[in-house]
Order: structure tokens, then C-alpha cells, then sequence
């Protein structure tokens, strides 16, 4: 028997969740990602991840050092933050671009707060936004994004089925079908002078616009959607893999049903009643289009999730949840860039505090004063 | 009596679980009660001396009444209640009053108790038997209880006499008996309910009777059925009794939650079961309760488990107030390995304890031996705001909120995230990532909070 045995407060037990356990199964969740985007982009999908992870790694070490704290890199909340970011880049982009995102997103998004559990908005995120900001022609552009090696267009839309002679009939509206992601497809048909433009007389031009949009949400299109036969950022093509993933977090607890829940709900009931066409009216494909559409699978259980900045009370995370549901509506539907995912979770993210402190819940068995 | 298959009994639960009643939030640990679940209460032989705590319950610490070199009996009254909230101690062997000292307590610091030395010999003051003790006068009953120095045997010993004089205003429809022990590896409730289930149900009749109680309740964990069908089997001819299956989810057995359960009526924040009609028993309690009316025997035993996974024998033990820690663990064949922490009570919200010398109390449910392994402690990192703590929180209280602001000594903040309304349960400790001593936090801040309040007074 020892002289004195180690006195410590209760609890004594500890369900012995760690945080590299949360960290690293989050970076479990999102391989099928990676694994459709390699399927679909070839290997160089891999190598830019790997780059961007390798980036995000070594900046945290090094400032880590810098700092005189512990390094803690193994705990794999680095290796997510460099995984996110490059998820949202596209696949032929230039092999700097994750590793500058990278550097921003870990140096400026995180480390100066003082590292994990203190940043007040999504470092992945404002690394994104530092890409899309300085190199706006690699973020969007229609035509340098890749197409996955198992389709033939960027928007998923099969011409034929809006016109069999789409080529012949519109070239604009050809270029457009194919050479766009959805997102770019939709946010283009809001132009009305554009698409007035799209065959020769006006009355045409606009027909050909109804007829791109229901090809837009048309069962084949949203299955391309839902599998990954677009064009798009890395991480974010397939939502058959990115639910995969969540179910898996939402399975081991990783994440709340509350925050992907009412994102996406609110998404749902906002674009069915204003993401349609005038002339083409409600239809359930619509939200459905916005939903599988863009980074809002990969944002809605991978990113507004993120724990440090996202609110504590239950209550906050439904606000905050549906405040990003309104903002990407908003952005998607009137705003000028296609996709509004990232810019409402950053926006969302800096409401954080104030969220707390106004959802703040009644203690059981409280009652109003 | 022996045991049926534990997984058995488990799988019987989990098949029951979807109607089984709970409470909001909280934790599911593994429950760990194999060790000890099969082991009959055996005596304990009598201790060769025993130390009293004058400070074995909720308010004043009681005055000895007896000086070194007295001789006692057992039973014999050796310290007085000081004031209204408090109670008598009494001797738990016959011998000499050896010391009255500071000696180490079973909650982890130390108090002023009476040592006794034995003779040997266990004479007792002598005992009567009223074997119609249910004619007793409600008031006669409370006096006995009083007398025999009963606080909540459940862990935090509040004075039972105090419980059952609730002033006129506060008219009591429901009493509930705690048999839940949610605590992990305590099963000392469980052999007790098991093996003198007629004498806990004669201790809630004389409760309801005290109180006027239309209803009577006995709360228990489905992970102990035994117990339910043994409860059920006495209990099924009378409509005032209720014996309610409850969901194996911690802290179940906390009063709040257990009423939560059991009546579906919420406690308010900050006040007592009796705001809304409930006055809520341990079982080890209600035992007592019955031997102090019955046989007006003073409570100097109770059921104690040793357990946890580096005890050769884990045992439920009857053993008298008193009796040190190392002399229990001896009876239980010693240990397989040296412990990694020995904790007085249960895991979830005990005391680790730096020896074996301090005594067990009335409320000591159990003794808990954890290996080198299990005892490990994980280093505290920085929050991640990850939120389990809120999500698990039956209080429905921010720990972590509550944890950074006493951090950074934001008083006013920790009060707006339920400083005041914590009851220390652990749940958020446990399921941190981060393991940051969320319990501890908390407390610092309950006991600055405490000292900022009488400051201004």
C-alpha cells in the first residue's frame, strides 16, 4: 500500500472521449469525400488535400513553437482545419492555392486567438474566403473547375433533355449547360437580360430559360447531383458520400441534430417558396436542387457544426442554424455570388456570443418572474 | 439468495427501457454493479475500535456528550444534536471512549470525533420491540427517528426528523423512496432492498403515516429487477403504492430528477421536494427509520458495499458506523493490486480519499477501490465549446459557461449560467472532451459565492 493515494475531484470516471478522438473521427467522416472526389478527379483530388493538410500541420506546429506552448498537432484538429479547407477548392486548381488557404486559415483563422477553442469564426472557412477574396478566377471560375472524368457536364444537366439540339438551337445556352455548375446555372437564369439573349426572339429566349431550369430540377440532374456527376470543389461534389459521414457523426455523437437539422429545413422551405421561376411554379424539386446544390451538404454537418463556433444553448444552435439557412437563401436567390454557404456560417459564426447570451436556458424547474 | 444471470436481467431491462420513466439529460456510464450485485449482506465482525464523526450530516456538527475514559455501550447516546437542524450520535460498540480528537473523514477532509475501543463484549442499551409499531402516534414515530440520530443515508445526510416537520403550509400528498442508486458500483441499496424488503416497505408506511402521505412511491433502476418484483410482490395488493421501473440513466437517483420521474412534478429551482408535495427517502434511510420505531434502536450499522475491480472479495457489508475503512477492505480479502484512488462513495460524485484510515459514516454507501488504470487522470485542455456539458446537464445549466466565468472570476456571469442551481452530479465532467474539471469550477465558484454572500450580510 502507497503512504497516500492520489486525491482528485469527483467525477472518478470519465466516458474517456478525448479530443482527438472528436477530431479525428470528423476527419473519418469526410474520407468517402475524398474518395468519390479521387474517383471522380484522379489523384491529384489526394495530393492537393494532402498539401493543404500538410500546410495546415506544419503552421500550427510552428507557431505552436513560436508561442512557447505545447505541440500539439497529433490531436488532429489541424489536419481537419487543412482537410476543410481544401475541400472547398477545386481540383484542378494550382498546388499553391490549398497550401496559402492553409497558412491563412491556421496563422490568422486560429492561432492568433490563441489556438483550438478560442477562434471566433471558422478558420477553414476564413481561409476560404481569403482564396475566394484574392484569386476570385480560381474560386469560381466556370471554366477552369474540373470535370469529373464520369460525365460529360458541368451542371449535371443532360442538353438533350432541353433540347435535343441544344447546340444548334443556342450555343449561349449550350455553353451555359455545360460549361457551369448548377449553382452558376441558377444564379445565371436570375439574369433576366442574359437569358433574354438566349435564342432569337424574346419570346424563345425565355422558353429556353423555363426549359433550363426544369432541367435544372429534373430527376436525372438531381441524381448527378446526389451522387457527384457535376463540377464543383473537391469536398463537396457527392452528397451520397457526405451523408454517409454524417450519418456517422450523428451516430457516434460526434455532432447535434439541431444545427444540420434546421439549416437545412430552413433552406428547404425558403427555396421552395421563392427558388422557383416566374412561369414554372412550386415544385418540390426546387428544394430539393438547393439542397443537393453547392457546399451546403458538406457545410450544413461539417462546418456550421464546427464546436467552437457554433453556440452552446440548445436554443442558440436553432437561431444560429436558421439565421445560415437564411443567409444562403439569400445570397443564392439575390445576392451576387452563386453559393451563400460560407459567407452565412462566417456571418452566423461572429453572432455566436451574442446568441449565447440571449438563449440562455431556465435552469430546471425554473419559472418566470 | 442468489442471483439470476446479470446479462439476463440486463437484456430484460433493456427490452423494457422504451417505457421505462426518466428525467431530461444525463449521462449512461457503465453501471460496473457485477462485482458485488450476487454478494448476500454479511455482518461485519465487530471492529476493535470505531471513530465517530460529529459531522456526519447536513448542519451543526453534534456536541459530545460523554469524556475519555467513559465507559459506553453500544447504543448509548455519546454526542447531543446542537440546535434544530442536527442530530445525536451514538456509540456503535461497547467499550472506552479512547479519544476526542480530529481524526480523518470519510468526506475527505477532517472533524472532531469520538474514538471508542471496544470491550469486546457489544452490550447493548437495552432495546424494546412494539411489534404494532404502526399504532405508534405519528408524533412518537418522529421523536424515535430523532432519537436515533437518522440523517439521509443516500450521501448527503440531511437530518431526517427535519424532513418530516414541514411547517403547515406545505401539506405532503407523496412520499418516494430513493431505491434508484445510480451511483456506478454501489449495490449496498440493492441487497437491502432485496433482503429486507419488508422492513424498507414497513419504513415507507411509517413515512406516509408521519406525513400524512396519500401515496407512496418506491423509485428503482431497471438494471436492478430483482429488487422491482420483490417491492412489487409486497406492494401489489395496496392501490396507495407505486413501485416505478426507472430508465438506467445517471443521476436518476438525484431527488429532483427521481420526483421529475416518478410524478412528472418539477421541484422549482432553488426550492424543496415539499413545494410540490413530495418528501423523498433513501431506502437505507426507511430501514433505519423502521428500527428506530420499532425497537426505538439507535442507527450504528448499515450496508456498505467494498467493491470496484482491485478488491480480492467485493462484499455488501452490515458494519457499524465507525468502523475504519482498512479494516473493511481487510474483511474483503485485501486487495488484488495496489489501488489507483480509493473513493469514499460512489464514482460519479464521491470523495477520493489520500488513505484508508478514515471511518465509514452513516452515509457511506460504499467504498470504491479503482486500479492504476481506471483511476488515470487526464490532463485539462482548453475548452472547445463542443458543448456536452450543456447537452447532458439535467440541470439544464451552461457548465461550461459557468466554468470559464468563475475562471475569470465573472461572478455575475457564472450566476446567470446556473451557478446556484448545480447540484454537482458530474455528468458534464464526465462526458468532456477536454476534461476540464468542470465539478471543481463549479464548486470554487459555489464557495465563492457563499463567502461573497455573507460578507455582505
Amino acid at each position: 500500500m502507497k503512504e497516500r493515494y492520489t486525491v482528485s475531484p469527483a467525477p472518478h470516471l470519465h466516458d474517456r472521449t478525448n479530443i482527438p478522438n472528436v477530431m479525428w473521427n470528423v476527419v473519418l467522416a469526410l474520407l468517402p469525400a475524398l474518395g468519390f472526389a479521387v474517383y471522380y478527379w484522379g489523384w491529384r483530388s489526394l495530393w492537393l488535400t494532402l498539401l493543404g493538410i500538410l500546410a495546415a500541420v506544419g503552421t500550427e506546429a510552428l507557431i505552436q513553437w513560436l508561442r512557447k506552448v505545447p505541440i500539439r498537432i497529433s490531436d488532429g484538429s489541424a489536419v481537419l482545419t487543412g482537410m476543410l479547407l481544401t475541400f472547398n477548392i477545386s481540383a484542378a486548381s494550382p498546388w499553391w492555392l490549398p497550401v496559402v488557404g492553409s497558412v491563412f486559415a491556421i496563422a490568422i483563422g486560429k492561432q492568433v486567438f490563441g489556438g483550438l477553442g478560442n477562434n471566433p469564426v471558422n478558420p477553414a472557412l476564413l481561409g476560404r474566403a481569403f482564396l475566394l477574396a484574392s484569386w476570385p478566377s480560381l474560386m469560381t471560375g466556370i471554366q477552369t473547375w474540373k470535370l469529373p472524368k464520369t460525365t460529360a457536364v458541368m451542371s449535371g444537366i443532360d442538353p438533350r433533355i432541353v433540347d435535343p439540339n441544344l447546340q444548334a438551337v443556342s450555343a449561349k445556352a449550350y455553353d451555359l449547360v455545360t460549361g457551369a455548375t448548377p449553382l452558376n446555372v441558377a444564379q445565371t437564369l436570375r439574369d433576366s437580360e442574359f437569358v433574354s439573349t438566349l435564342a432569337a426572339t424574346k419570346e424563345a429566349s425565355l422558353d429556353l430559360g423555363n426549359r433550363i431550369f426544369n432541367g435544372m430540377i429534373d430527376l436525372g440532374t438531381l441524381k448527378n447531383l446526389f451522387w457527384g456527376q457535376i463540377g464543383g470543389c473537391i469536398g463537396e461534389v457527392s452528397v451520397f458520400a457526405l451523408l454517409l459521414g454524417a450519418v456517422y457523426l450523428l451516430w457516434r455523437r460526434i455532432i447535434e441534430w439541431r444545427i444540420p437539422f434546421f439549416y437545412l429545413l430552413t433552406v428547404f422551405v425558403l427555396t421552395f417558396l421563392f427558388g422557383g421561376m416566374a412561369g414554372t411554379g412550386f415544385s418540390l424539386s426546387v428544394p430539393i436542387f438547393h439542397l443537393f446544390a453547392g457546399g451546403l451538404m458538406l457545410g450544413a454537418f461539417f462546418m456550421a457544426t464546427d464546436y467552437t463556433t457554433s453556440p452552446l444553448t440548445k436554443n442558440g444552435r436553432i437561431i444560429y442554424a436558421i439565421g445560415c439557412g437564411v443567409l444562403t437563401v439569400i445570397i443564392r436567390l439575390v445576392g451576387g455570388y452563386p453559393e451563400g454557404v460560407s459567407y452565412s456560417i462566417l456571418f452566423m459564426n461572429v453572432m455566436t456570443p451574442l446568441l449565447d447570451m440571449i438563449t440562455r436556458p431556465k435552469a430546471f424547474g425554473k419559472v418566470k418572474k | 439468495m442468489e442471483r439470476k444471470n446479470v446479462f439476463g436481467s440486463f437484456r430484460a431491462a433493456m427490452g423494457a427501457s422504451m417505457r421505462l420513466k426518466t428525467f431530461p439529460g444525463g449521462v449512461h456510464p457503465h453501471d460496473h454493479k457485477h462485482f458485488s450485485a450476487s454478494a448476500p449482506i454479511e455482518v461485519m465482525p465487530l471492529p476493535k475500535r470505531v471513530v465517530i464523526p460529529m459531522s456526519q450530516h447536513i448542519g451543526a456538527p453534534s456536541t459530545p456528550v460523554v469524556k475519555v475514559g467513559d465507559e459506553v455501550k453500544t447504543g448509548q447516546k455519546i454526542a447531543d444534536a446542537k440546535g434544530f437542524v442536527s442530530i445525536p450520535q451514538h456509540a456503535t460498540i461497547s467499550g472506552k471512549v479512547s479519544k476526542i480528537d480530529v481524526f480523518p473523514h470519510p468526506a475527505g477532509a477532517s472533524s472532531v470525533s469520538i474514538e471508542i475501543t471496544g470491550d469486546g463484549l457489544d452490550s447493548w442499551v437495552e432495546l424494546s420491540d412494539d411489534p404494532n409499531f404502526m399504532d405508534l402516534s405519528a408524533e412518537e414515530m418522529k421523536n424515535r427517528i430523532g432519537e436515533a440520530g437518522i440523517c439521509g443515508m443516500g450521501g448527503a445526510g440531511f437530518p431526517t426528523f427535519v424532513k418530516l416537520s414541514p411547517p403547515a403550509d406545505k401539506p405532503i400528498d407523496t412520499v418516494i423512496l430513493n431505491g434508484v442508486e445510480c451511483e456506478p458500483y454501489l449495490t449496498a441499496d440493492d441487497r437491502l432492498m432485496l433482503e429486507r424488503t419488508q422492513e424498507v416497505v414497513s419504513g415507507l408506511k411509517i413515512l406516509m403515516k408521519i406525513l400524512g402521505a396519500k401515496q407512496g412511491i418506491i423509485g428503482i433502476e431497471a438494471n436492478k429487477p430483482d429488487d422491482i418484483a420483490a417491492m412489487k410482490k409486497i406492494l401489489a395488493s395496496e392501490s396507495q403504492f407505486r413501485v416505478v421501473p426507472l430508465k438506467l440513466q445517471y443521476p436518476q437517483g438525484a431527488e429532483k430528477q427521481l420526483i421529475y420521474a416518478a410524478t412528472r412534478r418539477k421541484v422549482p429551482a432553488g426550492g424543496l421536494p415539499m413545494a410540490v408535495g413530495v418528501v423523498v427517502q433513501n431506502v437505507a434511510t426507511a430501514f433505519a427509520m423502521y428500527e428506530a420505531v420499532r425497537y426505538q434502536k439507535p442507527l450504528v450499522e448499515r450496508i456498505i458495499s467494498v467493491t470496484g475491480s482491485v478488491v480480492q472479495t467485493p462484499k455488501n457489508l452490515q458494519a457499524r458506523i465507525g468502523t475504519p475503512f482498512s479494516e473493511l477492505v481487510q474483511f474483503c480479502g485485501g486487495t488484488k493490486e495496489d489501488p489507483g484512488k480509493i473513493i469514499s462513495g460512489g464514482p460519479m460524485m464521491g470523495f477520493a480519499l489520500p488513505s484508508l484510515e478514515a471511518p465509514m459514516a452513516k452515509g457511506s454507501s460504499g467504498l470504491v477501490l479503482l486500479s492504476e488504470a481506471e483511476a488515470v487522470s487526464l490532463e485539462e485542455r482548453n475548452c472547445l465549446r463542443c458543448a456536452r456539458c450543456v447537452d447532458v446537464c439535467p440541470m439544464n445549466l451552461l457548465p461550461s459557461m459557468i466554468a470559464q466565468a468563475v475562471k475569470a472570476g465573472a461572478m455575475d456571469i457564472a450566476l446567470k449560467a446556473g451557478l446556484e442551481d448545480c447540484m454537482k452530479c458530474g455528468s458534464c465532467a464526465y462526458v468532456c472532451p477536454a476534461h476540464i474539471r468542470l465539478v471543481q469550477w463549479i464548486d470554487t465558484g459555489k464557495i465563492r459565492h457563499a463567502e461573497t454572500l455573507r460578507g455582505k450580510k
